[in-house]
């Protein structure tokens, strides 16, 4: 099936011009910061087609959460996904850096400020623009593309103990397949290794990418857990539907996420939040939150184009500019939730599907999406782009 | 091949996880180790959720709860075997 489905197989995508594949060709109307998300929800209502990302953020950050959004704003706007971009911000100077740094990848991409002009004019400009860069969009056109040239993410969610048994190991098996293949692949929730960070250290290519990976995970243990801690993390390591899925303690949760990297490939890199990987082909790590929104958020402003996502008791996160592929073991959860899943694997758990053959199911739903089959999570609308805060703002 | 009851990751495992909706107390259940596809049978003394943990063999408070082969935390209360394990009697080592 791997072979007929094509692990050495083509897939259909459109061509940026920096060499990058991407599987949508989305038009995205981007706020600079929460004041911009009205203009920006007008633009993408005037021009049908078009897709505003409004958020909560981006005004007097500083420092290192400061870079941190600005590389999540300006990934988002260059990842392959986009085909062209409208800028929206209160002010010019930071807009102009959104811009240029979304400019850099040469896809089209214009910047607008509304200090001095006003909502209604800023939305007439951005609007004429909005619409020449989608009417352009589309007509650009797909090409035939290497599967090795995708970039998947994986990240889990509402884990239960099902997450471990089957959809887990089925994103592993995956890696296991493509990564050798050439794609680039990522995995990261920091906090939800805990309890498995013994095995993830091995995991590295080398001992000091290793050490590099522990050095993060402590770091988020030290400054952030130890600062805040409470009695199993205010229900939130495990959460409440975790716990309902039969899942105890964090440890357990742990080793069941960890089945994601599968059993042969090893990470190359350790990458910051959103940090776009630079050392070639191969899994990495992310520094980042395990809530589902802003990790797959924060993937995809670091380049990656299709997310694989296990969940148990029926997580329904999607994303705005990049396909969420769910993959779930839980039977009960096909039952009860089916319009969100995508690839069903309760087969591993009454030991109908071997995890090499749900492995293989998943590679074909992952060419089937990138050649355009909307996910369950674009069919009904699930867009959540949610920007992660290192610290208060000034 | 008839569908099993309960799953065991590793050989060294204590716990196993119920793959059956509605399983009820005094079933024999069909038990079936992942890592080496061996099986045993385990009669449950409880009625178990789908996904949650029976215990294998009978563990002390404070004994190591194993699963994945790994340490998973530390048993609160004495449990039997056959027993449900979860949050009132498992806890973690960590926060």
């Amino acid at each position: 099936m791997a072979e007929k489905n094509g692990i050495n197989g083509t897939f259909w995508g459109w061509r940026r011009e920096n060499g990058r594949v991407g599987v949508r060709n989305h038009v995205v109307i981007l706020p600079l910061d929460d004041l911009s998300n009205a203009a920006c929800e007008s633009v993408a209502n005037n021009i049908k087609g078009t897709m505003a990302l409004p958020h909560a953020y981006g005004r007097l950050q500083f420092g290192e959460d400061l870079e941190l959004f600005f590389r999540t704003l300006i990934g988002t706007g260059a990842n392959p996904n986009v085909a062209a971009v409208v800028v929206i911000g209160i002010e010019e100077g930071w807009t102009q850096r959104v811009v240029d740094g979304i400019r850099a990848t040469g896809k089209p991409c214009e910047g607008f400020g509304i200090e001095g002009t006003g909502d209604i004019m800023t939305v007439a400009k951005a609007s004429r623009t909005a619409k020449d860069f989608l009417q352009w969009a589309s007509e650009r056109q797909r090409e035939e593309c290497s599967l090795s040239e995708l970039w998947v993410s994986a990240k889990c969610g509402e884990s239960d103990t099902t997450t471990g048994l089957a959809s887990c190991p089925t994103v592993g098996n995956m890696y296991d397949k493509l990564i050798p293949q050439g794609i680039y692949g990522v995995f990261g929730e920091t906090s939800e290794i805990t309890g498995a960070e013994h095995l993830a250290k091995a995991r590295a290519a080398t001992p000091e990418i290793g050490e590099k990976w522990y050095r993060t995970w402590k770091a988020y243990q030290d400054d952030v857990i130890e600062a805040h801690k409470t009695n199993d993390l205010s229900d939130s390591q495990p959460t409440k539907g975790n716990i309902a899925g039969g899942l105890t303690t964090i440890e357990e949760k742990a080793l069941g996420n960890l089945e994601k990297i599968g059993k042969e490939c090893r990470y190359i890199d350790v990458l910051e939040p959103a940090e776009a990987p630079a050392k070639g082909p191969g899994l990495y790590f992310m520094d980042s939150s395990s809530a589902a929104a802003e990790c797959v958020t924060l993937m995809g402003a670091a380049g990656y184009v299709v997310h694989c996502f296990p969940t148990g008791q029926g997580n329904v996160i999607g994303n705005p500019i990049i396909p969420v592929v769910k993959i779930t073991g839980n039977p009960k959860t096909v039952r009860t939730m089916s319009e969100h899943v995508d690839v069903d694997v309760s087969g591993i758990i009454r030991r109908e599907v071997t995890i090499p053959e749900a492995g293989d199911m998943l590679i074909d739903m992952i060419r089937r999406t990138a050649n355009g089959r909307l996910t369950a999570a674009e069919a009904l609308g699930h867009r959540e782009f949610v920007l992660t805060k290192l610290y208060r703002s000034a | 091949m008839e569908a099993p009851h309960l799953l065991v990751h590793d050989k060294k495992d204590v716990v196993g996880v119920v793959v059956v909706e509605g399983l009820t107390a005094g079933t024999d259940m069909l038990c079936v180790v992942t890592a080496d596809n061996s099986s045993f049978r385990l009669t449950t003394k409880m009625d178990v959720p789908i996904g949650h943990k029976i215990a294998l063999v009978d563990i002390k408070a404070g004994d190591t709860v194993w699963k994945y082969g790994q340490d998973i935390g530390r048993a609160v209360a004495n449990i039997g075997q056959g027993e449900h394990v979860h949050v009132h009697n498992l806890k973690t080592k960590r926060w």
